[in-house]
């Protein structure tokens, strides 16, 4: 027989590249990341180019979260009290950059100022080379105080600002325009909420290649097929060539995964659901493997095995034809 | 792939005789395009363009049954690349892979994937399968292991994995009525093994060499000639990467181009790697168009959350599991039992009532109709805002049943507890717990009736 025709397909789009972290002019970085530039869907190198491969990011708490899942913090040990000590562990397991969450900002988790944040941000980039995604407290007005003056603190380090809502952009995209900082724009699992948030956006003159977005997260059982969707939607209009869906997509698995009872509880569920410690980092990989398959970027995760398995799993599928 | 009306018209005779029904041949083309009408009702129409017309109306992957009985299962019949373009259909059986040569494990495994079950969204999720695998012991060993399988699990679907015909004829002669899928059919035994799948009626894998497509459809369309209609794909890839390429082209050219001879399900190996490694290959194998997946052990922590999974993938886009919206006894609530409310998606549904359940308190859960959407996705979509809440409450006549009047609201809607309390006079709005996982700590240590 001849040999077969292959039907590839030809898109006229691609994703964005956007570049995290600066080495200079500000930049204290020691390595940047780039994602984006994907002109096929997720690995089929058969048919476009995929230059950046998707990366992980570890996520790490401005505070000691002792309501994570036990299987969490005995994995993490005591540096979860120092955020520069849990980065820097982070990095050491491979991960590509850091995602640092200010949890004790928020009124109800011990309310710490905007000076604490930016003391914390400046420990953690003291602490490691690679870029930092930056998350404020996810109340409104806090997120606006803390991020305001973490970005103004840290001027030209490309840091990703996080969250931009419909509700609440204009002034963490006025603090990211005025530092040099990137945003990471996120929408409830809805293709036209997130680029018209998109435009938004670039319309207070954000060049579109600072922003991320992030489609919202769903773990495997609980959601996750809405985010898989949604995510493959948004990345095969970003190949048409719709120029607001071609932005790099992050997903936060890690804070999803580890929310669900799955992950969280380990004795009284029906025996069925297997040994605890295994379930627990099955889930956030395979909530991590599934989001990858969809077009995922960035996938922010929590569990040193997690970390590795995303990793070895990014490695294979990069291997090209 | 369909035909249109035009192409049909062609094939028809052609002499607008009318004895159909229709004023003219192409009016009748054109309804039989729209599945409207049968061919039968033409009485002239040639075997030839029957035939033809009968090979375009197939699927362009074919349905394929694996086992027989109660849990056989079956896969292909897709027909989109992408879930939200319509839905998938038929979701890929999980299997189970053991070797021939310890018969105490292989009756072990057997019986451990043949009870597994776990309940979820109100569903009981079971395994699909036992793949025995021949560790080169011999035609009679193998048809012994296979024959363990069968007394200790039986009515369980089997895949028979050994490309010796010898060892495959033999444990037919054991299993065959069960409709076992034999894998595999090679470029080197292809005769033997497509002989043996006629004889038995059963289901045949071909394997090719590193995802060459090529020779996987010159050896579906051999053992096809042979006269197997029953066949599985797989394109002998084990890294991921060789994996998604092969399995996406396949779909591609069953579904784009209508090409015949790959027109069947793919089967997957996750290989054997540590639980993670594993959940990763069968996450792909799940998300990009396995139709059988075979793992390397009985792992409950990893099979739990493949099959949850597999169920959130080949849920349909358009139908989201829904409850009826009502008011739902959990135990037995009385007039002092705490109210709840919450949405009907199913899936919120099922875990905030597990956790009521776990927690031994009973409770009235009532529950709105949100269009079947989770409390947070409804409250952004207005479908669960302070004036359904109220409605719902009112609706339900509880006011005259309870002895107090104290409303949970799930902590995701905090914010809208001061309306409710506009919009229902008398009742005292409570602020519960956001994540489901803390309402029996939020019911035993918060709740009070008075």
């Amino acid at each position: 027989m001849t040999e077969l025709e292959i039907p590839v397909e030809k898109w006229s789009g691609a994703v964005r590249l956007v570049t995290l972290g600066a080495t200079g002019d500000g930049g204290t970085r020691t390595s940047t990341v780039t994602v984006g530039g994907e002109t096929t869907l997720p690995f089929l190198h058969f048919e476009g180019q995929i230059p950046n491969a998707p990366v992980v990011a570890a996520e790490v708490v401005d505070m000691h979260p002792a309501d994570w899942s036990p299987a969490l913090l005995e994995a993490l040990g005591d540096d979860t009290r120092d955020p520069a000590a849990w980065a820097r562990k982070m990095v050491g397991l491979g991960a590509d950059l850091i995602s640092l969450k200010l949890r004790s900002t928020h009124p109800d988790q011990g309310d710490r100022s905007a000076a604490d944040a930016v003391a914390t941000v400046k420990s953690v980039l003291a602490a490691v080379g690679v870029p930092l995604i930056v998350y404020g407290p996810g109340v409104v007005d806090k997120d606006n105080e803390v991020l305001v003056a973490v970005a103004d603190a840290t001027k030209g380090e490309r840091l990703a600002l996080a969250t931009c809502e419909d509700k609440n952009y204009r002034t963490i995209v006025a603090a990211a325009l005025g530092n040099g900082h990137l945003i990471v724009a996120q929408t409830p699992i809805d293709v036209n909420l997130a680029k018209q948030l998109n435009i938004l956006i670039s319309d207070m003159g954000l060049s579109l290649d600072r922003m991320l977005m992030d489609p919202t997260t769903g773990a495997v059982g609980y959601g996750v097929e809405y985010t898989y969707s949604v995510m493959e939607r948004l990345r095969l209009a970003a190949l048409m060539g719709d120029g607001m869906t071609q932005q790099p997509m992050i997903c936060s698995v890690g804070e999803e995964s580890w929310r669900q009872k799955e992950s969280r509880v380990a004795d009284g569920v029906p025996e069925s659901w297997g040994e605890y410690a295994t379930r627990a980092v099955v889930w956030e990989v395979t909530t991590a493997t599934a989001l990858l398959h969809a077009g995922a970027d960035i996938l922010v995760v929590r569990h040193p095995r997690s970390i590795a398995q995303v990793q070895r799993s990014i490695a294979a599928l990069m291997k090209g034809v | 792939m369909a035909l249109t009306g035009l192409q049909i018209y062609k094939l028809l005779p052609q002499t607008n005789c009318k004895e159909c029904g229709f004023p003219t041949c192409l009016a009748f083309a054109m309804k039989l395009a729209q599945k409207g009408t049968e061919l039968a009702n033409c009485p002239y129409v040639s075997d030839e363009a029957k035939a033809s017309l009968d090979a375009a109306s197939a699927p362009p992957i074919r349905l394929v049954a694996i086992g027989a009985g109660e849990r056989a299962f079956e896969v292909g019949n897709e027909v989109v690349l992408f879930r939200h373009e319509k839905t998938f259909y038929h979701q890929p059986g999980l299997v189970v892979r053991v070797k021939a040569d310890d018969p105490k494990i292989v009756e072990l495994t057997a019986r451990m994937v043949s009870s597994y079950a776990v309940e979820r969204v109100g569903m009981s999720l079971r395994l699909d399968g036992i793949a025995i695998e021949d560790s080169g012991g011999g035609a009679a060993a193998f048809a012994a292991a296979v024959a363990v399988a069968r007394s200790a699990a039986p009515g369980l679907p089997l895949v028979l994995m050994s490309t010796d015909p010898a060892a495959v004829g033999a444990a037919l002669d054991e299993a065959g009525a069960d409709r076992p899928l034999v894998h595999a059919a090679t470029a080197a035994n292809w005769q033997a093994m497509a002989e043996l799948a006629k004889k038995h009626s059963c289901p045949l894998a071909v394997r090719a060499e590193s995802g060459d497509l090529t020779a996987l459809a010159d050896l579906a369309a051999q053992v096809q000639d042979a006269g197997v209609d029953d066949i599985v794909l797989d394109p002998g890839t084990s890294d991921p990467a060789g994996m998604l390429a092969a399995f996406t082209q396949l779909r591609r050219l069953a579904l784009k181009k209508n090409y015949r001879p790959l027109g069947f399900p793919i089967i997957a190996f996750v290989g054997a790697g540590s639980a993670e490694e594993q959940a990763a290959m069968a996450a792909e194998a799940i998300t990009k168009y396995a139709g059988v997946i075979v793992l390397d052990g009985f792992e409950p922590a990893l099979i739990y959350a493949l099959m949850t999974l597999r169920q959130n993938v080949y849920t349909d886009p358009q139908k989201p599991i829904q409850m009826e919206p009502k008011l739902y006894e959990v135990g037995a609530p009385t007039a002092s039992s705490p109210l709840l409310i919450t949405t009907n998606f199913s899936l919120t549904y099922f875990t905030v009532s597990g956790e009521i359940e776990a927690s031994g308190v009973p409770v009235w859960l009532l529950v709105a109709d949100a269009d079947g959407m989770s409390v947070l996705t409804a409250w952004a979509a207005g479908k669960f805002d302070a004036e359904k809440i109220a409605k719902t409450v009112t609706a339900s006549g509880l006011g005259g049943k309870l002895k107090h009047h104290k409303l949970v609201l799930p902590g995701y809607v905090a914010g809208l507890s001061g309306e409710v309390e506009e919009e229902l006079a008398g009742w005292e709005i409570l602020v519960g717990p956001r994540e489901a996982v803390e309402i029996p700590n939020y019911l035993k240590s918060v709740w009070k009736a008075d």
